[in-house]
């Protein structure tokens, strides 16, 4: 293997990042760009495969953190810090604002507290708006509702392209990224005696592919974070994955709202929020469930139900449109509320854990903190400005996506032969994504980076032709991605 | 680029209605379809059986489609594959033009057009859209992605599959599989019988040995990376079990690709999901009609290629009237009486009629039971008033069900809307 994807370069590196999910890759790429050499280790085939990808896409301003957590002040930190480096990477973000609804007296009651928490959290630009208010802004909002509190700040955000422009840019920084290795174990610079292994290499972390040998270790592995603590020689903190189960309604339910519409967060649970996508769709969940199994992504029939319910009490126009994909993903919650962040300079080693869903709005905030605290343990940074970002392909529906654009056309007609009908991904789309500076490994890589296959038909027309045009890739990638493995690989 | 007519879709009811309308001497028609060739569905439909009430002869899918691309062209039809209209307003502009936007690898072009003709199709509701939850590996599809992979992409598939569904398309998959090299292990469906015809259920069992697994759903799917299998329900009993398989193909359970219309604003019928159409096939805007499966999903290829040649009379009329000529906007049009179908019955299409209308497509109204019936008896009814009465032998889910059309002169216009129902 060779590429951005290779693991044959067992070069030591200052840094191992391990996870590369919204905050792994946020690391790396902070890192890299202070010409600290790094590598960014996953179990998976892509960056952004775990909780990264599958969550309420929603780029938080921490109205409603706990005040003076550090939760609170890195997503206040990285929320504005995303805003600004979406705009200029082209990382599809809409400002939709958030409208906190309240269906109940005790909800009502609840929200003079909650604006009072979003001052003492800075955001001060919200407000208590009544019933009329709240119908005129949103007609089509189920009976019942009693007032709201607007929340401007609040926007969404697309997922798949944030820690796909991190890691672009880490690699084009000189970071090193590790995929499909598995980290089996770690050989601690203590335990190593400092003896075994050439400067500056402290620790030797064990993958299903190999080595890497690297002076500091970077725990951003999300679900697993606690495991690798524990190869660390930690273990204070367990992570008790938390399931979220979402539904995606079809874009023509798209004109039913214009905010975000949160639930008034309870004891018990956060609740069932509803938010427009910024690829035009509208998203229902999450639920939250605990479970055992950290692979378990399953959707429930009872956690499918739930949501139908919730979403016929806050938007019932909605339940009355087609369903275009149901998900579920798991948040790393931990039994602490705050994030799980710290770093030891005398094993070398930051612990960036218990992020729960909160690690895409902080995500930029969290790698400025962890690598100042890096340094501060004596890692050197460059101390550079900050380099621009890379210009991300578009996905967004707000924008101007390839297909509307004549002049783009003009110069290259494959921008003009839409190939997945529903989200009107072209040709040149696809082409350009498979020749990026990271590929997509298999057609669900190729879904994050250009949204094809993710429409209401779900493959009906496109499937064949984009795992035809995916296998007409390039060298090695001659054959169809299996529907099946082949009867050996099964074997 | 101006033209008289522009049809979207290149299935059986677009192209028929193409060659209709240049025989009627309607003027230029231009055709925008998608894919990157004309036919539709029919081309990735390998079985025989198509054309027998439009051509009067029986021709497999893709030689079926050929026929019809090609007539059009012949007819002088300007047909454009891998085109789509990416932007339509569905309101005429002050110089009675409908607006379209074109967009192909030569570029994005606006059309005007004084009608156009919407034949978007129809789709299968994939998993995702049936709610069947579970986890999501590959080797879950539908009819369509199925026969695009095998039939145009000459993919192999072995292995064990599952079908879900057993009405005439759920049996066009199997054969499908078969083809392919898949070994089908059955065929599911939460109906307590298959809606297909006996011959099908017969052949299956005979020639394929896969048995109907009636009143039966799917309640889970499972396999992280790979498909496992399914976790079925018997909803007689409530036992579940579950069947290990490589593919789960997701059939019927149709739905019209109506995003077209809606982005249009033309009035929707909420039981076919498609445009409200009068028995002229004209849709609530004027100068726009609908044809094909995006009225009536899903019929076979044949009603959808007559119910084209039967909107290019309707869409003749209106040219040939003047109503969408010139600079002013056209006459308002005859009010036009809802029909509606109650249930058990799911839908009635057309589901408008108008004052001096034509008869339907074919003269009848076609409709779709949720039941199975042996004798059924249809009424039409308006302000408490019964209007006919029709019966339907052998109603059956996913079957057309038909309803003569001699009442509608006895509708009263000004009534309040029209109600079929089973008495």
């Amino acid at each position: 293997m060779t590429g951005a994807a290779g693991t044959g370069d067992d070069r030591p590196a200052d840094v191992a990042v391990i996870g590369a999910g919204v905050v792994g890759t946020a690391i790396a790429r902070a890192l890299a760009c202070q010409d600290v050499s790094c590598v960014l280790i996953d179990a998976a085939n892509d960056v952004g495969t775990g909780t990264s990808k599958a969550n309420t896409a929603i780029l938080h301003t921490g109205f409603d953190a706990v005040p003076g957590s550090l939760e609170s002040r890195l997503l206040r930190r990285g929320s504005a810090l995303l805003a600004d480096y979406a705009s200029r990477a082209g990382i599809p973000v809409e400002r939709t604002g958030a409208l906190l609804v309240a269906w109940t007296p005790e909800q009502q009651a609840e929200l003079p507290a909650v604006e009072e928490k979003a001052h003492r959290n800075g955001v001060t630009d919200v407000r208590l708006i009544g019933t009329e208010e709240l119908y005129r802004r949103e007609p089509h909002l189920g009976p019942g509702a009693l007032g709201a509190l607007e929340i401007p700040g609040e926007s969404v955000i697309c997922p798949w392209t944030t820690p796909l422009a991190y890691a672009t840019q880490a690699l084009a920084a000189g970071a090193r990224l590790r995929l499909r290795s598995r980290v089996t174990g770690i050989r601690t610079g203590a335990a190593l005696g400092g003896v075994v292994g050439p400067e500056p290499a402290e620790h030797q972390v064990v993958t299903s592919t190999g080595v890497v040998r690297c002076g500091w270790v970077v725990n951003a592995a999300g679900l697993h974070s606690d495991t690798i603590d524990a190869m660390m020689g930690g273990g204070e903190f367990t992570i008790c994955p938390r399931r979220g189960e979402l539904i995606v309604f079809d874009k023509l339910a798209r004109p039913l709202l214009c905010s975000i519409l949160l639930p008034v967060p309870t004891a018990r649970t956060k609740g069932v929020l509803v938010a427009p996508t910024v690829y035009g769709n509208v998203l229902l969940g999450p639920t939250a469930e605990d479970v055992p199994d950290r692979g378990d992504v399953a959707t429930t029939g009872p956690g499918l139900a739930s949501l139908l319910d919730a979403g016929q009490r806050i938007l019932p126009g909605l339940v009355a449109e087609e369903v275009t994909a149901g998900y579920a993903g798991l948040r790393a919650a931990t039994a602490d509320r705050d994030y799980q962040i710290w770093v030891d300079g005398s094993r070398r080693y930051a612990c960036v854990a218990g992020i729960r869903s909160t690690g895409l709005s902080a995500s930029l905030g969290i790698a400025e903190h962890v690598t100042g605290l890096l340094a501060e343990a004596g890692l050197r940074l460059a101390g550079r400005p900050e380099p621009d970002p890379p210009v991300m392909p578009y996905i967004g529906q707000a924008g101007t996506r390839p297909y509307q654009d004549a002049a783009r056309i003009a110069a290259d007609p494959e921008y003009g032969r839409i190939v997945c009908h529903c989200e009107r991904v072209t040709r040149g789309e696809i082409r350009d994504a498979l020749a990026s500076a990271l590929p997509p490994a298999d057609t669900d890589g190729l879904r994050r980076r250009t949204r094809t296959l993710n429409g209401r038909c779900q493959g009906f027309y496109c499937a064949a032709t984009v795992a035809a045009l995916f296998a007409g890739a390039g060298p090695g990638r001659r054959t169809p991605p299996a529907v099946r493995p082949a009867p050996a690989e099964r074997a | 680029m101006k033209a008289d007519v522009l049809v979207v879709g290149a299935g059986p009811a677009g192209l028929a209605a193409a060659v209709e309308l240049r025989r009627l001497g309607a003027g230029s028609v231009v055709v925008a379809d998608r894919d990157d060739e004309a036919g539709g569905i029919p081309r990735h439909s390998a079985h025989t059986g198509f054309g027998a009430r439009d051509l009067r002869r029986v021709m497999t899918g893709p030689g079926y489609a050929r026929h019809y691309a090609d007539a059009a062209a012949a007819a002088g039809a300007d047909v454009r594959v891998g085109t789509t209209v990416t932007g339509w307003d569905g309101l005429p502009g002050a110089d009675g033009l409908h607006r379209a936007t074109l967009t192909s690898a030569a570029g994005v072009d606006a059309v005007g057009a004084t009608a156009v003709l919407l034949a978007t199709g129809c789709r299968e509701r994939p998993r995702t859209a049936r709610l069947v939850p579970g986890d999501r590996p590959p080797g879950v599809m539908t009819t369509g992605e199925l026969q695009r992979r095998v039939y145009l992409g000459g993919q192999k598939l072995p292995g064990r599959a599952l079908v879900v569904g057993a009405e005439h398309v759920s049996f066009s998959a199997m054969v499908t599989l078969a083809h392919a090299g898949a070994e089908v292990v059955a065929l599911v469906t939460d109906r307590p019988r298959h809606t297909s015809y006996a011959a099908f259920a017969l052949a299956a069992s005979w020639r394929w040995h896969v048995p109907v697994w009636s009143s039966t759903v799917v309640r889970r799917v499972s396999g992280r990376g790979r498909l496992d299998g399914a976790e079925l329900a018997d909803l007689a009993t409530g036992e579940t079990r579950f069947v290990p398989c490589d593919l789960l193909v997701f059939t019927g359970d149709w739905i019209p690709d109506h995003e077209l219309a809606r982005a249009a604003g033309v009035d929707m019928d909420p039981g076919t999901r498609g445009p409200v159409v009068d028995t002229a096939l004209a849709t609530s805007v004027p100068g726009v009609f609908a044809a094909g499966n995006l009225v009536h999903a899903a019929e076979t290829a044949d009603i959808a290629a007559l119910g084209g040649r039967h909107a290019a009379r309707g869409i003749a009329a209106f040219l040939g009237s003047g109503a969408g000529r010139g600079a002013r906007r056209p006459a308002p049009e005859p009010v036009r009486l809802r029909v509606t179908a109650e249930a058990p019955l799911l839908w009635i299409a057309p589901n408008a009629v108008r004052a001096g209308g034509p008869a339907p497509p074919r003269g009848r109204f076609v409709l779709r039971s949720d039941i199975f019936a042996r004798l059924a008896r249809l009424e039409v009814w308006q302000d408490g008033r019964r209007l006919a009465t029709g019966v339907s032998l052998g109603m059956k889910p996913d079957r057309p069900a038909r309803l003569g059309a001699s009442w509608t002169g006895k509708a009263d216009p000004g009534g309040g809307p029209v109600t079929v129902r089973l008495a």
